[in-house]
């Protein structure tokens, strides 16, 4: 197996979704990497160095020149290594992606992290909110943009499938973690559909880490969360 | 003349929006014809909501009745249909592509909202984060610039691009802000590269007569402060 390249180096944290989507184009790509895994309670000088705006993960060092922010990352790959297009050729179609990625990122993404984050008052209103945002995007598989096709990318996983399925697993989590229903299949079946598809693909399969070490985080993370907003009482 | 190669092209937008002028400053570039259809105050137009149901937002470029939404999506949008155009708007290395594209997601993240609390009048403590916000904004915008222009006169290079759209079109606000506040923001002695920058951006051909003059933005703030008060 030929040795790591030099030329491209990840920052990343195992259960970053945002690092996750970088992993998984550069796996698309078929690109090789060197991998650093950050200890995020205590950032390394490399980290602080190439990102002292956000101090966050993923960053991207290609010939040791930082590359920042998961989405401008996999714009940055797709431009420097047009083979496997993760973005459509044509300029609308380019347009609606980009435009999606800003939802999932925007909405969709804090929505989940609020249902993770509420206090059990809060929970209703914030599965609600995650529910509403679904359904923006069953919406567009069912009769919108992205009507009839397999993956956002259509025949082949694309930017919004990375982007959107690198954190939909998190919904899975939460579900047990929180002991809510996010996705029923019988409310949003070409959602579930449509990740259950993305879920069986070997890149991302290779890349996701398992549920269980999820799980554990996830619950590690809730007592956490819960312990100090108990001591804040 | 670009309109006849691109089809028929709407734009709807609001005269303070900075986000709006973004999009007209694009299209200007390129020498797109368009027709500009201006949200009136009040309820929001049926052509909107159709537009744009997630957000309900302007800016929203029209081309062939499709609507492509959020400004800087719209600028991309713009510069690869009109491509032929004129030069184009992003840079061709990818590198810098990533630059411009990571300093504008700064912009509308960290600059944006404290050019809105300090317009607004939001409460004191808000305000004084907003206001070393901007500052920290600035300087950083400073030393983007001089990395990025290289000795020329725009974050661009030779002409508006990408970046010089993202930060220019706030130019007007900026000023607001100074007014309201009595700080300078844009200051000879500590960002002199945009203070150059500002006045080649404002006085461009592309930008001049789109961009709103301050008189009117100062006024509209005070409306919306009175309003935002009762």
């Amino acid at each position: 197996m030929a040795p790591p390249s030099a030329d491209l180096k990840l920052l990343g944290s195992w259960a970053s979704s945002y690092t996750h989507r970088v992993q998984l184009a550069l796996k698309l790509k078929g690109l090789a990497f060197e991998y650093a895994e950050e200890d995020l309670a205590e950032k390394s000088p490399s980290l602080l160095l190439h990102n002292p705006i956000y101090k966050k993960v993923p960053v991207l060092l290609h010939r040791g020149r930082p590359v920042l922010e998961s989405v401008i990352i996999l714009h940055y790959l797709d431009e420097t290594w047009p083979d496997v297009p993760l973005m459509p050729g044509d300029p609308y179609d380019r347009a609606l992606a980009r435009f999606w990625c800003h939802i999932v990122d925007d909405k969709l993404g804090p929505a989940v992290g609020a249902v993770f984050a509420s206090p059990s008052e809060g929970q209703a209103a914030a599965v609600e909110q995650v529910h509403e945002n679904l359904r923006l995007v069953e919406r567009e598989l069912r009769d919108g943009a992205f009507a009839g096709r397999r993956f956002f990318g259509g025949d082949k996983i694309g930017v919004l499938d990375v982007v959107l399925g690198c954190g939909s697993y998190w919904l899975a989590v939460f579900e047990e973690v929180m002991e809510v229903k996010l996705v029923d299949p019988e409310a949003f079946p070409l959602f579930h559909s449509w990740l259950r598809d993305f879920e069986e693909q070997e890149e991302v399969k290779a890349i996701i880490p398992a549920i269980d070490r999820l799980l554990e985080y996830a619950r590690g993370v809730r007592q956490m969360m819960l312990g100090l907003s108990s001591q804040q009482q | 003349m670009a309109a006849a190669e691109g089809g028929e092209v709407k734009l709807i937008g609001s005269w303070p929006s900075p986000f709006v002028l973004r999009a007209r400053v694009a299209l200007n570039l390129k020498g797109v014809e368009y027709e500009y259809l201006q949200e009136k105050p009040g309820p929001k137009s049926e052509l909107l909501l159709r537009s744009n149901p997630v957000y309900k937002k302007i800016p929203v470029l029209l081309h062939h009745c499709k609507p492509v939404c959020e400004s800087m999506i719209i600028v991309e949008y713009v510069d690869v249909v009109w491509a032929a155009a004129t030069r184009a708007i992003l840079p061709a290395d990818p590198y810098e592509r990533a630059l411009h594209r990571f300093w504008a997601a700064y912009i509308d993240g960290k600059l944006f909202p404290s050019v809105v609390a300090i317009a607004k009048d939001e409460p004191k403590m808000a305000k004084v984060e907003a206001v070393e916000q901007l500052h920290t904004g600035i300087k950083l915008m400073e030393e983007a610039f001089e990395r990025l222009s290289k000795g020329k006169g725009f974050f661009g290079g030779d002409a508006i691009g990408y970046l010089d759209i993202a930060l220019g079109c706030f130019l007007g606000w900026f000023k607001v802000c100074e007014e309201v506040t009595g700080l300078k923001f844009l200051d000879e002695e500590k960002s002199p590269l945009l203070v150059g920058w500002a006045e080649r951006f404002c006085s461009d051909e592309a930008v001049k007569d789109v961009m709103p003059e301050n008189e009117r933005l100062e006024e509209y703030t005070k409306l919306c402060r009175a309003f935002a008060a009762d």
